[in-house]
């Protein structure tokens, strides 16, 4: 059930970012949901596309270190306490967050969080014993 | 095995008693057959008399590559031209290159000093020595072929190159010994690997490599690829080519032929004489040469000595592997850094490439020095701890090496431009008016 985020790294200058989202435009790449973990020197910019293999060679041959990796994203209903109820079953069997983000609502009016956490595997079984919906890639278009 | 027992064993008084004797007759020589050099020794007041004790040695001018380009061609030449049995050359930096005229006595000690490095090996008369090294002008190919020739083995003089005809001799041949630079020693071993032989179906069991820096990494592979003991071979042209010092068995330091080659270590900076251990360029004085003597001849080769003697029986002085020329030394924040200590940091990290550049700026009157490396291409990177953890461990393992700390900065692959020829490993930004 897992999704396929593509994280690609960057140095932190001015107009690196719009170096590496024109490539995307280039190459028709849409993005569904975008965050970036930076220190002082660095970012790791992830994001949710639907054709991600492309993305990454697209990148690649243009000087960004861009990979895939699996990440969870779960389906998260507009209301308080949703996304508690996810991560309280997470914390409940001690599994860890590495890092959490909201992809773009959808047209549908759904709203999914996409996470990486210590055991994606143990996760993923707590979260749907929990009832809660995992997304496909194409739910989050 | 120990080709010159008298001279490589001697003890440190009868030594020293030697090279008294024979830089006196040098600098004699060299005074009254060379007008650049004396001129030299006038304007610094010093007289060939002067030189009573080893330690005199200090008050002699230096030689330098400068000095060689300024007598282009033969300047600095002592004996008459019909005495000169040999020519060789090196590259020059500026364009011209260094040339080097060897009487038949000087022909002859250079035989006698690659003699005393292939016995170190443990090779001699009944052994085959495969040689590899180019020839020609470059002394490594017939440096290592007087040598060979000298302890009366049966020589294979392939030179360098078509490396499918150097692997069937091998073979066929049952070379003994392999002498080339290291680096084509590792593509001979990838030859042997290709063409599916074992390294035992070889009979080769020693090399001598030389002419060219190389890392622990390398002499792993050559000798594991090539089932053999990888000895290491320092010359110059300017002293006389290979030979000058051969590491033995030990492996522990190369020992000078410190009865033909005085060597010192002096502070590249201020150029005084540094004690035994200490880390400085190495300088030589030639005490037989007649053709091109050199007189504290500066090698812009960075190491130590070590004296004692040597679990091998040799009592000869022994030089350290270079770490570095002073060509690429920089001085920041006073402390010396040379690029290759920089490189072998990198060479420990399999997350980074040896594609970097380091960035050397005057920031509030002081120097900063800063490390551009790339990241291995097809690493992964999901993770900003990855990257910092990185970061602290490189900026850890530099300032061991360097002494000062060193910023690091990672680049993408492939971001760095690349060069052609050398590339530039060095931007020094510090302006000085």
């Amino acid at each position: 059930m897992a999704v396929k985020q593509v994280s690609i790294f960057l140095e932190n200058e001015t107009g690196r970012l719009a170096d590496l989202t024109e490539i995307l435009a280039e190459n028709n790449v849409d993005l569904n949901a975008v965050t970036i973990a930076e220190t002082g020197e660095y970012g790791i910019l992830r994001c949710i596309v639907q054709n991600p293999e492309e993305a990454v060679a697209a990148l690649s041959g243009k000087g960004f270190m861009a990979s895939i990796t699996e990440v969870l994203a779960v389906a998260i209903e507009n209301k308080p306490g949703a996304v508690n109820q996810v991560l309280q079953a997470l914390a409940d069997a001690g599994i860890g967050v590495k890092y959490i983000y909201s992809t773009i609502q959808s047209a549908k009016g759904e709203a999914a969080i996409t996470m990486k956490t210590t055991d994606q595997k143990r996760a993923e079984t707590i979260l749907k014993n929990a009832g809660v919906k995992l997304c496909e890639m194409e739910d989050l278009k | 095995m120990i080709w010159n027992k008298e001279m490589e064993c001697a003890d440190r008084e009868t030594m020293r008693a030697v090279q008294l004797e024979r830089l006196q007759a040098t600098v004699k020589y060299e005074y009254e057959n060379v007008p650049y050099y004396a001129a030299k020794m006038d304007k610094a007041g010093v007289k060939p008399e002067d030189i009573q004790t080893l330690e005199d040695i200090q008050l002699l001018p230096f030689i330098t590559k400068e000095d060689l380009a300024a007598n282009y061609p033969t300047g600095l030449f002592a004996a008459p031209m019909k005495d000169i049995v040999r020519i060789q050359s090196s590259s020059g930096t500026t364009g011209k290159p260094k040339i080097v005229g060897y009487t038949q006595g000087d022909m002859d000690d250079w035989g006698e000093a690659v003699a005393r490095g292939l016995t170190m090996c443990g090779i001699g008369a009944n052994d085959v020595a495969h040689i590899s090294y180019g020839y020609g002008l470059f002394t490594g190919g017939l440096g290592a072929h007087a040598g060979a020739e000298a302890i009366g083995a049966t020589v294979l003089p392939m030179s360098s190159g078509n490396t499918a005809r150097q692997v069937m001799f091998m073979q066929d041949m049952k070379s003994d010994v392999l002498c080339c630079t290291p680096s084509y020693a590792l593509t001979i071993a990838e030859a042997v690997e290709k063409a599916g032989i074992k390294p035992e179906e070889l009979q080769l069991r020693a090399g001598l490599f030389g002419a060219e820096p190389w890392t622990q990494s390398m002499r792993d592979k050559i000798e594991k690829g090539l089932g053999i003991r990888a000895h290491d071979i320092y010359g110059l042209t300017e002293i006389t080519g290979p030979g000058t010092a051969t590491s033995c068995i030990e492996n522990n330091g190369m020992h000078i032929c410190e009865d033909l080659f005085y060597p010192e270590i002096v502070d590249p900076n201020t150029l005084k004489p540094l004690p035994v251990g200490e880390t400085g360029e190495l300088v030589f004085t030639t005490l037989c040469k007649r053709g091109m003597p050199m007189i504290r001849y500066r090698t812009r080769d960075i190491c130590y000595l070590m004296d004692g003697k040597c679990a091998c029986g040799r009592t000869s002085i022994r030089m350290s592997r270079v770490f570095g020329r002073t060509d690429d030394m920089l001085i920041v924040k006073g402390v010396n850094v040379f690029p290759s200590q920089v490189e072998t940091v990198i060479a420990k990290f399999e997350e980074l490439t040896l594609n970097y550049k380091i960035l050397v700026d005057r920031k509030h009157n002081s120097d900063t020095i800063e490390l551009m490396v790339e990241f291995a291409d097809g690493l992964e990177i999901d993770d900003i701890e990855f990257v910092e953890n990185m970061k602290r461990r490189v900026e850890h393992a530099l300032r061991d090496i360097l002494q000062i700390g060193c910023k690091v900065r990672f680049l993408n692959a492939g971001t760095l431009p690349r060069s052609e020829g050398k590339a530039v490993r060095v931007e020094d930004r510090r302006k000085y008016e």
